[in-house]
Formats: structure tokens, sequence, C-alpha cells
């Protein structure tokens, strides 16, 4: 038994060839992320802006494939989506400098990056993010030499067929290169890896019955249904 | 039983003390002697530590000792304080971590870690204690200065390369009588800093199984940082850093300058 999705199964034709099940993702990191907190960033428990890429990490439990029912626990009603372009490592990233960062990239994948929602970006509690199941992705990774550039894609998200967000990865704070550098200043990345670069907000809210998909321009449509988890 | 993962003579090998149980009650495990899976018997001087384990999710404690709580001025949780931390940042015994020059306090955590062996899911806490393999010392650096509060720890301070020290063995969970009533202590060139026990975990191992396996599976591989009790000071480039833990050995590690790491 393993927990999390086999993720040998996504489409991935370049080497590494396979996903280690390390998936890292940044927050705030699009302007729309940033905006929604506003003037409360200056205050507590924050008092100031985030300086440092503000990271968090989705374990293997929560790794899902395309089409993996999504399960709302017991006295929650919706969970909130956080869609993103994720890169894929394709080679050991240390001290990378931003310029030629995308030289370690293999490829693109979507990463639906799902939460219980929570009010705070203080200390949230890992339950609302690293449950089983919380981070869909695929469904394939893309080569990166068959996308142009990784700085101008669409992201749409869709509920039930209907579009409720359309983003841009030109809005990132941190592009995927300047996000590449800043990380590996400190931790390693390695072949396989994926780093989510930040959902738009506010957040896609979905709810038990309902089908979520993400779509980013060349990469494909990402899609999962949500329901109650049993009582 | 006991054992390590080590790398010697160009191959990684799984190494126990030789002869068998004779290292725990040692000071030092540089003198000691290793038997390496296909036989040889090697010096433990001669071999590269590694984590002792294939180490999968890494699951962290903040604030997990009232007293470490009261020192950092901490107030009463809800739950258990958790954080999540890769791989990148694993290091074996006697490896080396770097100390950013521009910072003022960066301390070691010396921290009981509770291995899983076998698949936990919605695990009460009356059977929590069956999904564990065993236990290693750890020792789980943080950088304060980078402290921000924005998901806190943030990854800046506690997801370093080479700041989280694992080993030296991992014990069997067979050969722990109590996991909840073990001694913990940290000395910093041979000077004890820090010292705890296990019995003063605000959340106990079975509590922390129970809880977590209430939302995430945890699979073998898996291990949960306990927390650390009081006692964290700096530690300067060339300190040598020593974490015991009663029946799990002592893990070593030294801390490097940037100029070691070509910065």
């Amino acid at each position: 038994m393993s927990a999390g999705a086999d993720f040998s199964s996504i489409p991935f034709g370049v080497a590494p060839y396979r996903l280690s099940g390390v998936v890292y993702g940044a927050l705030l990191n699009h302007r729309s992320a940033l905006a929604q907190i506003g003037d409360a960033a200056n205050h507590p428990p924050y008092k100031a802006p985030p300086v440092a890429p503000v990271l968090y990490i989705k374990p293997r439990n929560t790794l899902a494939l395309s089409g993996d029912v999504v399960r709302i626990p017991v006295g929650t009603t919706e969970l909130e989506v956080g869609a993103c372009l994720g890169l894929v490592i394709g080679r050991r990233a240390c001290r990378v400098a931003q310029a030629g960062a995308l030289d370690y990239v293999a490829g693109y994948l979507i990463v639906a990056d799902v939460s219980v929602p929570h009010e705070s970006f203080h200390r949230p509690s890992i339950r609302f993010k690293a449950r089983d199941g919380y981070c869909p992705l695929g469904p394939a990774v893309i080569a990166r030499t068959a996308v142009a550039s990784p700085d101008a894609l669409n992201i749409r998200t869709y509920v039930d067929g209907a579009l409720v967000q359309a983003a841009n990865t030109v809005d990132l704070i941190r592009s995927a290169s300047k996000l590449l550098a800043d990380v590996t200043e400190f931790m390693t990345l390695s072949p396989g890896d994926v780093l989510a670069l930040g959902a738009a907000a506010p957040a896609p809210r979905v709810r038990s019955g309902q089908t979520l998909a993400v779509e980013i321009d060349g990469l494909g449509r990402l899609s999962n249904p949500y329901l109650m988890a049993a009582a | 039983m006991m054992r390590a993962r080590v790398a010697y003579a160009g191959a990684i090998h799984e190494a126990r003390p030789e002869p068998a149980a004779s290292l725990p009650a040692r000071r030092s495990l540089d003198d000691g002697t290793l038997r390496l899976d296909d036989g040889r018997v090697v010096s433990a001087r001669d071999v590269v530590w590694l984590p002792p384990f294939r180490v999968g999710t890494i699951i962290a404690l903040g604030l997990n000792y009232a007293d470490h709580a009261k020192e950092l001025a901490f107030n009463a949780q809800e739950e258990p304080l958790v954080f999540l931390k890769g791989p990148g940042t694993l290091l074996g015994h006697r490896g080396v971590t770097r100390r950013p020059a521009d910072v003022k306090f960066m301390h070691y955590e010396c921290e009981l870690a509770v291995v899983i062996g076998r698949p936990a899911k919605e695990v009460s806490r009356s059977q929590a204690l069956e999904h564990v393999a065993g236990y290693c010392i750890a020792n789980d650096y943080a950088v304060r200065d980078y402290l921000e509060n924005w998901y806190r720890p943030n990854l800046r301070v506690k997801n370093r390369d080479g700041a989280t020290v694992l080993g030296p063995w991992l014990v069997d969970a067979a050969n722990i009588a109590d996991p909840g009533s073990l001694g913990l202590r940290t000395f910093v060139n041979d000077k004890l800093t820090q010292q705890g026990n296990t019995r003063d975990l605000i959340y106990d191992i079975p509590y922390l199984v129970e809880y977590l396996s209430s939302f995430m599976t945890l699979v073998p591989g898996d291990v949960i940082l306990t927390g650390t009790p009081e006692g964290v000071i700096n530690v300067m480039a060339g300190d040598v850093v020593a974490c015991e833990i009663d029946g799990l050995g002592r893990l070593t590690n030294t801390i490097a300058a940037d100029v070691e790491f070509g910065r």
C-alpha cells in the first residue's frame, strides 16, 4: 500500500521520466494573491509583507491524478483550489542563477493545490493542505522545449464547465526563473521534484458533487470530481 | 537491532555495530567497528554515514515541550504545531551544516525521531505504536534570523540544505522499552547545553500518530520529529554539536562557514 497516487503513470517523456513525489509550492506569488491581503500584511500577526518566497510542501500522500476523487472532510462544505503552473526539475538545482535557471527544468505540469479554506497565513495547520489526495497533478509532464515560455501562460479554472478564474503567469511576482534562483539559494531541488509557482486569488471554491478542472496553455486539462467524505 | 546506512568503498551499505550492540554505550562511534551487509568489517571512521533509512515524508513538531514553548514565549496550542520538511535538508551522522555568515541566531534542536513501519490511516492512539518501525536521533537546525510570519516556520528557517541531521542508527521499536521516557542531551564542543526527557512531550507519540493519521496516511519511511526541549543556543562555524538520546546513541555534526561552501 502506498499513500498518494502512482505518479509513475503520469506521462513524462524526457529525463528524469518520473516524478520524485516531492512537491513544493509558492504562496502569495501572484499579484492578485498578495493584493487580496492588502494592508493586513503590515499588521500583526504578519507585521511585514513577505521577503523570501512563501513556500509550502505537499507531502506524497496528497498526490493524486487527473480523475481521482478529492474528498471533502465532514464538517466542511467546500474546498478551495489554487491552480498553478508546476515546474518539474530535470537536474539537481543548487544555487542556480536566474539567468539560465530554466535549464534545470525538465518540463511543466498542472498542479491543483487543494486546501480546506482557512483565513490565516500565519501558521495554518497542515490538516488544511496535507490531506490525502489534496494535490492532483498532471495530466502529463510537457517537455520544457515544447513550451515557449513559462512566463506567459493562461491558467483557466472551471467548475462544472463554467469558467471561474482566468489567470496568467505573467502576473507572478517571482517568475519561474526568479523563484528557482531564490529557492535554490538555500534548498536544493532534485530531479523529478515539482515547484508550483503560485495561484491567483481569490481561490475558486468547489462543493461536493462538482468537478473542478484546470487548463494551462499547452499543458492540457487536469480534472477532478469532489465528493463529501463518508461520515 | 540497530542499523545504519553508510557509504563505503564506492557503494551504499547497511551496517551494524560489530560486535553486535557494543556501540550504544560508547561515547564516540568513531572508535567503533561496523559490519557491512556484505560481510566486511570496517572502522566506523572509514565510512560516510547517511540517514539510516529511506526517508519519506518528514513531519516535524514545533513547541512540543512545555519548557521550550515557554523559552520562545509561546502560548498554549489548540492542536499540535506541525510543519513539513523536504528530503533535500537531510544529512547523515558526522555531516557538515552551513551557517550563513550574516545570521545572529542559528540553533540545533535535539529531537526523538519516530519512523513509521506500517501504513497508518485513522489509527487510534491505543494501536499507534504498532505502526512504528523504530527510532533515531534528529538534529533539526533553525536559522531564526530568517523567521517571517507567513506559513511559519518558513522554509528558509527550517528547510535548509543540510539542516536535518538523522542517525546514526535506526533502532528497532522492540529495543526501546518506553519511547515516552527517554533522556535527550545536546553537547556543543563537549559542553552540555540542552537536556530533556520525552516524558515532557506535550503531545506524545501515540497522540501524534493518531492525530496525523486522521487526515494523512502515513507510510513506511515517513518520520515524525517530535520536537525539542529547552536549551537551544546559537552555534558558530567550527562548533561540534552532539545530540544523544537514551538507547539511540550519539549523533554528531559540525558547523561550517560560508567560505567552506564557496560563498
